[in-house]
């Protein structure tokens, strides 16, 4: 039998308000290559984060032991000198310093502070052929790809004598050869020793390359097992296997006519313009319609609804949208607002909330001139706006003049709900309405959407938690890698049908 | 960020259509208050230090002639630094507008056609769509290419600083018509006509009359100026009774009226006693008539127009503000060309003042325009910043320059003086923010 190289007991960490991980149990054994799989949120990334010390020894429960030894790890650096290398999701690369500088990042190959340029280039050099890089040190890393930044980020992770090395989703923003070239090496490592640890809802990846997966779900593992054990139906059971209990207020849905009609919308990236992110997406929402957009982080639900309101995302946008039926400009957000359509955004501190302002002005910011007439605000026609909606989606504050920054979460969310409520769409875009906060808050939310389709608005939500959608949706799309790729009504649907339509599009694109 | 509540930095309110406490409107407006009692008591402390000089009629005429070109300027400047940008040209802008003006009028021979330019309403307004061009040419740049304002700004300061070299040649040009040095020069007259106070009458016995007389000259007010004073005091306490009033019956809470009544009362006061003053001298020169309607428009621009609180939305968040609708790029545009216009007008109430337009007008003044505004309270990275902070914070200035002047104070240690009350005032405003977050 192998030596265990890495042993996770009974971690726990909660954030405030939310048990991130509870009683998490792991075992890594030297030399293999161990997937860790589960939904967005059920706590792969958090704890990767404790291993790696990026939440330092202390504040969370529970014991590391690596090679045979307790460890308390308070940095990132901690980790780092033992061996243990972790590669985010999001490449922490320096796009304007070249290869060579971004692996010898804080490590310098230097002499009393004096950089060695020779030693510096032969080195990246040295590991660039290693991880089948033939770039030119030099090249800066903003001017090669995706998939190329990927493997000087495992460069990087050489050069520090790595033993365990971690990758939290790395095939997630490459294509398929990329992927293939990155698998293909991790293989190589285990020849070599280097055991590693791979986050992954890529079931056919997981297959190709991994020993064991353990999967994660709510914050616990629930169950650990060789590749050979492995069946898709087995892992998505084991995934989403969680019942849906009242979270949800109930509602007697009244659907009416179509409000909104999208067609061929395609977009590209905004960077890169060969780069289709939304592929001739075609949707309707009906009147008094809640419409939810399931899929997995980076399947362009948030680009497409960006895109959408007055092409906030993207390039070379085509497409049509009809409102009732006609044509509509959505070519800037003024004119999509003006049409009635309303985007609350998924990160409602750095797109929706002026946090340095109070709660009166962030409400009427989208409809000022609903609270004036030529130009001049009447302050208290604005007031009582503002105090109409504090009441309406019960926003717990001491008045409308409390700052949002100083507001919770969920009653920041309530303010950017109430915002794009006093603006009175016709189409409610909600990304992510209930992400980061609290299961209180999250039910209060739900009862809003509740009362807009009830009044007769179309809603769209779009969200990772699944069970949510199908707690208050009405009819679901799912979509991956920007295309529509199943849609049912949510009468029908259940996590695993969903899981299915976006594993066989994975299937069907590899 | 997890608690439902915070109560830090919000007023407490109890039951609708109420009156807050006291001490919850204090602290409501403490920032606001703590300032001007700052210039207070800056003006109390040169008072005394340069022997009851400060307070004489004929300085307090000056403080206001000195720094009516930075108030002018730092009001343009503040919807710059709401609105999380800078603009570091307004001095060389002004300075170069100066210089076109001494042009206009004095410098160029027009053909008899065109002589008609050299009047000066026409030369005026010339100036002033020329500022207002530039600032629009700037703001341009910022806002449609994004070129950092720092740069397009820096770049304009040396340009405009060439550009008034370039077009006076090198020289001083001057003196200006009559009717273009009243701009600063000059003061409403008084159509009125002269009161003659004789205190003699009043505070002394008859039987001593002669003596007192003496000892107490008569006082001559200028009449006019008290009339303005009384019926601007009026308005403003009719208008902020209707305000209660009106919040109150749409059941509103109102600060409490023992405040209400304080602050109506100080302020009265305050304006009276400054009329008074101007009064004793020569009345209210022309560029305080000018100013004061210039600081009315802005604080209601910034506290009731759309455009003004797009500004601060703008400033507190871009992407939130251009995701609510707002077209960011064209209110930046507008403000710089406004900032443009203003500076235009400071250049030429600059060059009235000096009677002439030299090359290195305007050299420098944009860095005390930026720290009135930012002694007033604003913020550097935006969204947070008032018009009467502005104006407060150019006065606190103007008065310690003059203040430290007549004492006698040497130029380099008045600059680090500056420098540290300047420090002071951030620092502060920043330690409070942080003792309440």
């Amino acid at each position: 039998m192998t030596k265990t190289i890495l042993e996770m007991r009974s971690i726990t960490k909660t954030f405030p308000g939310v048990k991130a991980l509870s009683d998490v149990n792991l075992d890594v054994r030297e030399g293999e290559i161990h997937a860790i799989c589960g939904e967005n949120g059920a706590g792969k990334s958090t704890l990767m984060k404790v291993l790696s010390g990026v939440y330092p020894h202390g504040s969370y429960d529970g014991q590391i032991f690596y090679n045979g030894e307790e460890q308390h790890f308070r940095s990132i650096r901690d980790s780092e000198h033992k061996g243990i290398v972790i590669i985010h999701q999001e490449l922490a690369l320096v796009p304007m310093l070249s290869i060579a500088e971004n692996i010898f990042l804080g490590n310098e190959q230097a002499k009393s502070g004096v950089i060695d340029w020779d030693e510096t280039r032969d080195g990246a050099r040295k590991l660039l052929r290693m991880v089948g890089l033939s770039e030119d040190p030099n090249t800066l890393v903003t001017n090669i790809g995706v998939g190329k930044q990927q493997l000087v980020e495992i460069a990087k992770a050489l050069s520090k004598q790595v033993q365990l090395l971690i990758l939290d989703e790395p095939t997630a923003s490459l294509s398929e050869k990329d992927s293939q070239a990155l698998l293909d090496l991790l293989l190589e490592f285990k020849k070599q020793g280097i055991t590693s640890i791979i986050i992954s809802h890529k079931l056919n990846e997981i297959a190709r390359v991994a020993d064991r997966v353990t999967v994660i779900r709510d914050g616990r593992a629930i169950e650990t097992m060789d590749t050979d054990q492995i069946t898709e139906d087995r892992i998505i059971t084991l995934m989403v296997g969680r019942s849906l209990d009242d979270r949800y207020p109930s509602r007697v849905p009244q659907i009416g006519e179509t409000i909104l009609e999208v067609k061929n919308w395609s977009v590209f990236h905004p960077m890169h313009r060969d780069r289709q992110m939304i592929k001739n997406i075609n949707i309707t929402l009906r009147k008094g319609e809640v419409v939810g957009i399931a899929g997995l982080m980076g399947s362009g639900r948030t680009e497409f609804a960006m895109s959408l309101f007055g092409k906030s995302y993207g390039q070379k946008i085509t497409g049509e949208v009809l409102m009732h039926g006609k044509k509509i400009d959505v070519s800037t957000v003024g004119h999509a607002i003006e049409n009635g359509i309303a985007y609350a955004t998924e990160d409602r501190k750095t797109y929706g909330l002026n946090l340095i302002d109070h709660i009166k002005h962030n409400i009427t910011l989208a409809n000022l001139p609903g609270v004036s007439r030529m130009g001049v605000i009447d302050d208290l026609t604005e007031l009582d706006a503002a105090n109409d909606y504090r009441k309406r989606t019960n926003i717990r504050s001491s008045s409308v003049y409390q700052t949002t920054g100083n507001l919770s979460g969920g009653n920041q969310q309530k303010v950017v709900l109430s915002k794009w409520l006093f603006a009175n769409p016709d189409v409610l875009i909600l990304d992510e309405p209930t992400r980061g906060i609290d299961v209180g808050a999250k039910y209060e939310i739900y009862t809003i959407i509740n009362e807009l389709a009830a009044q007769g608005k179309a809603i769209l939500v779009i969200s990772s938690e699944m069970p949510e959608l199908l707690g208050i949706t009405d009819r679901l799309y799912v979509m991956n890698e920007g295309r529509i790729v199943g849609e049912m009504p949510t009468s029908e649907a259940s996590q695993e049908k969903i899981m299915r339509s976006i594993v066989r599009a994975e299937g069907k694109a590899s | 960020m997890t608690t439902e509540t915070a109560p830090t930095g919000a007023i407490t309110a109890p039951a609708k259509g109420s009156e807050m406490t006291l001490i919850g409107a204090l602290r409501a407006n403490m920032r606001d208050y703590g300032l001007l009692l700052a210039l207070i008591l800056i003006m109390i402390f040169f008072q005394y230090f340069t022997n009851g000089v400060l307070f004489k009629p004929v300085n307090l005429t000056n403080i206001i002639l000195q720094n009516s070109y930075i108030i002018v300027m730092a009001l343009g400047m503040l919807l710059v630094i709401v609105a999380g940008h800078i603009d570091l040209s307004v001095g060389s802008v002004s300075g170069f507008v100066g210089a076109l003006a001494a042009m206009l009028m004095v410098g160029w021979r027009f053909p008899p056609e065109f002589a008609f330019l050299a009047n000066p309403f026409v030369a005026g307004a010339i100036c002033l769509v020329v500022g207002a061009a530039i600032g629009a040419a700037q703001g341009w740049l910022i806002a449609y290419y994004r070129i950092p304002a720092f740069i397009v700004t820096l770049a304009g300061m040396l340009i405009f600083k060439g550009l008034s070299l370039a077009i006076l040649a090198g020289k001083s040009v001057g003196p200006f018509p009559a009717e273009f040095q009243l701009l600063s020069a000059g003061f409403i007259p008084d159509v009125i006509g002269p009161t003659v106070l004789s205190p003699a009458v009043a505070a002394v016995p008859a039987s001593d009359g002669v003596a007192a007389v003496a000892a107490v000259p008569a006082v001559t007010l200028h009449t006019t100026t008290m009339v303005i004073a009384v019926i601007g005091i009026l308005a403003m306490i009719i208008f902020s009774m209707r305000t209660r009033s009106r919040r109150k019956s749409r059941g509103y809470d109102v600060e409490p009226f023992s405040l209400f009544i304080i602050k109506n009362v100080v302020i009265t006061a305050l304006v009276l006693f400054f009329a008074y003053m101007l009064a004793t001298y020569r009345g209210l020169p022309n560029v305080l008539v000018v100013m004061g309607v210039l600081v009315a428009f802005f604080v209601f621009l910034t506290k009731r127009l759309t455009f003004g609180r797009r500004i601060y939305a703008i400033g507190g968040n871009l992407k939130a503000a251009s995701l609510s609708g707002i077209k960011t790029e064209r209110v930046t545009f507008y403000i710089f060309a406004i900032m443009g216009a203003l500076a235009a007008l400071a250049g030429m109430i600059y060059a009235a003042r000096l009677n002439s337009a030299t090359p290195k007008a305007g050299q420098g003044l944009e860095l005390d325009v930026i720290a009135a505004v930012f002694i007033g309270g604003a913020s550097a990275l935006g969204g947070v910043g008032q018009v009467a902070g502005a104006v407060i914070g150019a006065f606190i200035l103007g008065v310690m320059n003059n203040g430290m002047s007549i004492m006698g104070i040497n130029i380099d240690l008045q600059q680090m003086i500056k420098g540290v009350v300047l420090l002071a005032a951030v620092f502060f405003d920043l330690y409070n923010k942080n003792k309440s977050a």
